[in-house]
């Protein structure tokens, strides 16, 4: 099989679970509804319960679990070839502690006043994302023509204590029922309710997209050194802000979205390698899909399981995603 | 072998131990009857818990308190007095330094327990409960802090002001009633809602409300829209919701979901102030509030 064919199969394949994940997750929920009235015109929207667990409850959450999901995979598969981690995660360099503070910060002040619509939490996480890429990307700069990975990881890996240690102690200032609030902000929920998150989500992660889609030959090369990668006609620095921004972007629009859902920028694109190898025109596509069809069925059994009750999302990307990885990573040795 | 075992036994056990930890605090709600009794009247009474700070100032013991919690705002006097902490961080230092000679310690508070237990000062343990609890606590603080006759009045009190709300209510159809303590401004993300268990529970049903979540055995749960759609509330009431967000602009994040009973005929009551939220000797007051947007006939 030539590579384009491979690839195109890579598409196929997993942009086909993808789209059937995504079209079976609404069918399960906490509730049992009738699919012949959903799609009922003679009721009224208004009056049509079953309509609006459908269109309002449930599809926006299953699209905001494949934006996340996604995003969060790319994002990690482009952080790990960055830094030559395998470890790397998008919350390694302080996107996610950045985005943490800023929504703790909003929900412990009780900030209401949101900007065109969109609420206030989401909007100062997302700032707060953006604030902590600032600093790290400045710090990696400093002495460096280009950006140095060294830099980046450690600044990334200290910020990400620091604001830690400044999300613990806004914690502590704060009363218990907001702690207990910002706690579950911290394990995930993409309840999202309506389509206004999405709206806002989609832009940034789309321009990321974007930028990823010109990304997975130059990581081919620069995965085994900046030498060989330059010597081949690669851009390192551009190629490297490149890589850098657009992942930032996306975790930042992510975990504003559904909050830091963890586990799936890290065995997503580890899965994937195993599967289909370690050339990034494949695992960069399919990791995007199969993060969207990752997160949208552990975000399934998470509003179905235990129902009436939710287990958090990120609990339950954990305790599936962990041993599973874990399982396949044996099994291959 | 043994050696390799002894880590993984330990782990075990700690998970177990932890466990039962989260068993004893998902459980029903209980009440802790005080351990030691104290001999005397006692004279420096310290308490971190906001409710039952409240029930020590209406009992009469309040010129007795010398120490509060960082969280008690009522009454006004219980301001005026040294801050010792709050539920997770007690500073056990400055009680010792208050020569206090009883402590009022939250159940999960062990640790504090154990403190005071060492130093020989007395406990009076106390954890949230039912509605039922609250009156059965003030009778027990009075007989600890020795204003037995006030502790019984103000508990009769209680009683008589909720069997009064009772009364009035009675034989109206109870609305199915969503009871909203916790959301995100102006969204309809993070919902929290009273479960089936607790002191909110009690209150609902108190005020002649019928619970939505009646049948989920805890005393909080997470309310997704599809939950809020699929149980249909009547009347949806949010009590101690942001206090930044104006109340209109707030409550029309609801229209969002139109099938809901409550948002079609706009029986949407926010009820603010930290008092709907504390099992302490208001409670009388909020469970009246309650009924009276419950049932509004029934207070013309």
């Amino acid at each position: 099989m030539t590579i384009g064919r491979k690839i195109a199969a890579t598409y196929l394949v997993f942009g086909l679970g993808a789209v059937v994940t995504c079209l079976l997750a609404p069918l399960v929920g906490s509730t049992t509804i009738d699919f012949r009235r959903v799609f009922d015109a003679s009721v009224p929207f208004a009056e049509n319960a079953d309509a609006q667990i459908f269109f309002v409850a449930r599809l926006p959450r299953v699209l905001a679990g494949a934006l996340v999901g996604s995003a969060l995979a790319a994002s990690g598969v482009v952080l790990q070839a960055l830094l030559r981690n395998p470890l790397a995660t998008p919350f390694t360099l302080g996107v996610s502690a950045g985005a943490a503070l800023g929504a703790m910060l909003a929900l412990t002040l009780e900030l209401s006043s949101g900007i065109a619509g969109f609420s206030a939490v989401p909007i100062a996480s997302f700032a707060g994302s953006l604030g902590a890429v600032g600093i790290v990307y400045s710090l990696a700069r400093v002495r460096h023509r280009g950006l140095s990975t060294n830099v980046l990881l450690l600044a990334g890996v200290t910020l990400n204590s620091f604001f830690s240690a400044l999300i613990l102690f806004v914690q502590f200032l704060s009363d218990f029922t907001q702690t207990f609030r910002t706690v579950r902000w911290l394990m995930g929920d993409l309840d999202v309710s309506s389509y206004a998150p999405l709206v806002a989500a989609a832009p940034p992660i789309a321009l990321s997209f974007g930028a990823f889609a010109m990304l997975p030959r130059s990581m081919n090369l620069l995965s085994i050194s900046d030498e060989s990668a330059a010597s081949r006609g690669v851009d390192v620095h551009r190629t490297q802000r490149l890589a850098f921004l657009s992942a930032s972007l996306a975790t930042g629009a992510a975990v504003s979205l559904g909050g830091p859902v963890g586990f799936i920028g890290i065995v997503v694109p580890h899965l994937v390698r195993l599967l289909v190898g370690a050339d990034h025109r494949m695992v960069l596509p399919a990791s995007a899909f199969g993060g969207a069809a990752f997160l949208v069925a552990c975000d399934t059994v998470s509003r179905s399981a235990l129902a009436p009750l939710e287990v958090p999302v990120g609990v339950v990307t954990a305790l599936i995603g962990g041993p599973f990885f874990l399982w396949l990573l044996i099994r291959h040795r | 072998m043994a050696a390799h075992k002894t880590p993984l036994i330990a782990s075990v056990l700690l998970l177990a131990a932890c466990l039962c930890g989260a068993q004893l605090k998902l459980g029903p709600a209980y009440h802790l009857a005080p351990t030691a009794r104290a001999q005397t009247r006692p004279q420096r009474i310290v308490s971190i818990v906001p409710s039952v700070t409240e029930m020590l100032f209406a009992i009469g013991a309040g010129p007795r308190v010398v120490g509060v919690g960082n969280f008690d705002t009522y009454p006004p006097e219980a301001l005026t007095r040294p801050k010792v902490g709050g539920l997770i961080d007690p500073d056990i230092e400055r009680i010792i330094a208050l020569k206090p000679d009883l402590v009022v310690v939250y159940g999960t508070q062990s640790d504090l327990r154990t403190q005071m237990e060492r130093a020989h000062i007395p406990v009076f343990l106390y954890q949230h409960a039912g509605l039922a609890d609250i009156t059965t606590t003030i009778r027990e603080l009075g007989s600890r802090a020795g204003n037995l006759k006030e502790s019984a009045e103000l508990a009769n009190q209680i009683e008589a002001d909720i069997a009064e709300v009772r009364k009035r209510v009675a034989g109206r159809p109870p609305p199915r009633t969503l009871l909203v303590f916790g959301r995100d401004a102006e969204t309809l993300r993070g919902i929290y809602a009273s479960g089936g268990i607790g002191f909110l529970h009690d209150m609902l049903e108190a005020a002649g409300g019928v619970n939505v979540f009646a049948d989920v055995k805890r005393q909080s749960i997470q309310a997704t829209s599809e939950l809020a759609v699929a149980r249909a509330p009547e009347v949806i009431v949010e009590i101690g919701v942001d206090t930044a967000s104006s109340k209109a602009r707030n409550l029309d994040a609801w229209k969002a979901l139109p099938s809901i009973p409550a948002v079609r005929s706009t029986r949407i009551y926010q009820l603010r102030g930290d008092g709907m939220m504390n099992p302490g000797p208001r409670i009388s007051a909020s469970v009246r509030r309650l009924a009276e947007v419950l049932h509004p006939q029934a207070f013309k």
